[in-house]
């Protein structure tokens, strides 16, 4: 299936795989060919694309991703690339979420706050 | 008729205009092509949001239960008017035809009766219409600090606007900008982002199924269409001012080579009438003897 990926300053990845494991907001999954059309948002995590033996990974600070039948489209608010992965980086992102979820209220916090949650695990999963 | 002196002084100063408008045509050209980069490399992120954006809007047909950033506040009075242009001048009338458009808009609005408030990014339309406007602006942007245009300065803009939206403070925001066609023609534009315009789609959409559900997904998707939006505005009059600055230095440096040749002449030819006058002296004082 055709994998894109997106980020809105530029498109970072075209190409075509077996399978996608995503970071879904409501859990994680894997999308592969003639997978039921779904759109989802993306909680931070890491995205694995396998295409035969070989996997890539990226790492999303949270977006949405559009899967048909044939390709699988991510919409990602930030991707970091392997050398932008350092301590810092994610320092800063946890700090930016904290930031609005301090600024919402009610449902909007809960689900912000569940944001800052994700990162700080995709932090210690990187083991960063 | 001046002295030979004085058009030797003229004709030197205008040869340094046109190496000064030289050298800022070929910056413009430079940046130009960084910022032309940017729009394209951008452009993927764009059409699929419009893509996954139409198909979610196209299952809330009813509107009764979509968020207020689609359906609208249900009202229509009060408009905020987001006028996008540059921070530097000597671009041609790059600015001026956005201000144009941006105060025409705002003008008609005030003529219904409508509430007008202002939100300028860079300070050159900020000071065209301050005389008219001036008691309608609400915020200004600065993109002085900013040597190119991140996504970080869109989402700033775009969730201060969201702020608004969301404290009521207005109905409809459209968004003034130029968008590039070519170096040549650049093509002021006006775009409503609040509601969110919802561009048809004719290809089928399919059916998808929906994770969070519709609603919950809409309303963590459309503020990121809206800061989309704004991002392609920015970007598109980033390109834009650089083009205009660009033709704008190339009919300079024209205009000053024509002049040059045409001052040179009226040189040669004052110069060429003092030789002659001399010449003329001389011979009928040597034929006087």
């Amino acid at each position: 299936m055709q994998f894109d990926l997106v980020s809105p300053e530029r498109s970072i990845a075209s190409f075509e795989v077996n399978a996608v494991d995503l970071p879904g907001a409501e859990g994680d999954m894997t999308a592969m060919d003639g997978h039921l059309p779904l759109l989802t948002s993306l909680r931070p995590g890491i995205i694995k694309v396998r295409n035969g033996s070989d996997e890539t990974r990226y790492i999303v600070a949270g977006g949405f991703v559009e899967i048909t039948s044939q390709s699988v489209t991510v919409l990602a608010d930030k991707v970091f690339l392997d050398e932008e992965v350092t301590s810092t980086a994610l320092d800063d992102l946890i700090e930016r979420l904290k930031n609005t979820a301090n600024n919402k209220e009610m449902q909007e916090k809960d689900k912000a706050d569940k944001q800052v949650g994700d990162a700080i695990s995709l932090k210690a999963q990187l083991g960063i | 008729m001046p002295s030979l002196k004085d058009l030797k002084i003229r004709i030197e100063s205008v040869k340094s205009t046109r190496k000064i408008t030289k050298a800022m045509q070929m910056v413009a050209a430079a940046k130009l092509r960084r910022a032309q980069e940017a729009a394209e490399k951008a452009r993927p992120y764009a059409i699929q949001m419009d893509k996954v954006v139409s198909n979610l809007a196209s299952s809330f047909q009813d509107g009764s239960s979509a968020p207020k950033v689609l359906a609208g506040s249900g009202n229509d009075q009060v408009y905020l008017l987001i006028v996008a242009t540059a921070e530097r001048g000597l671009c041609g009338g790059f600015n001026s035809s956005i201000v144009r458009q941006a105060r025409q808009k705002a003008r008609d609005l005030l003529s219904e009766g409508k509430t007008v408030k202002m939100l300028t990014i860079g300070k050159k339309g900020r000071e065209q219409l301050k005389r008219e406007f001036e008691e309608h602006f609400i915020d200004h942007i600065d993109l002085t600090q900013y040597k190119a245009i991140r996504y970080s300065i869109a989402q700033e803009i775009g969730e201060k606007i969201l702020t608004l939206f969301n404290k009521e403070e207005f109905d409809v925001a459209t968004v003034f900008y130029s968008r590039f066609q070519s170096v040549i023609t650049q093509i002021p534009t006006e775009q409503q982002i609040i509601p969110v315009e919802i561009k048809a789609d004719d290809e089928e959409s399919g059916f998808y199924d929906f994770e969070p559900d519709e609603t919950d997904l809409l309303v963590d998707l459309l503020p990121k269409a809206i800061i989309n939006h704004i991002f392609t505005a920015l970007l598109e009059n980033a390109a834009s001012e650089q083009g205009a600055r660009m033709s704008a230095m190339d009919n300079a440096t024209r205009n000053a080579g024509d002049m040059i040749d045409k001052l040179t002449i009226v040189y040669n030819r004052s110069r060429q009438a003092a030789i002659t006058k001399e010449l003329i002296e001389i011979i009928s004082g040597a034929e006087a003897l």
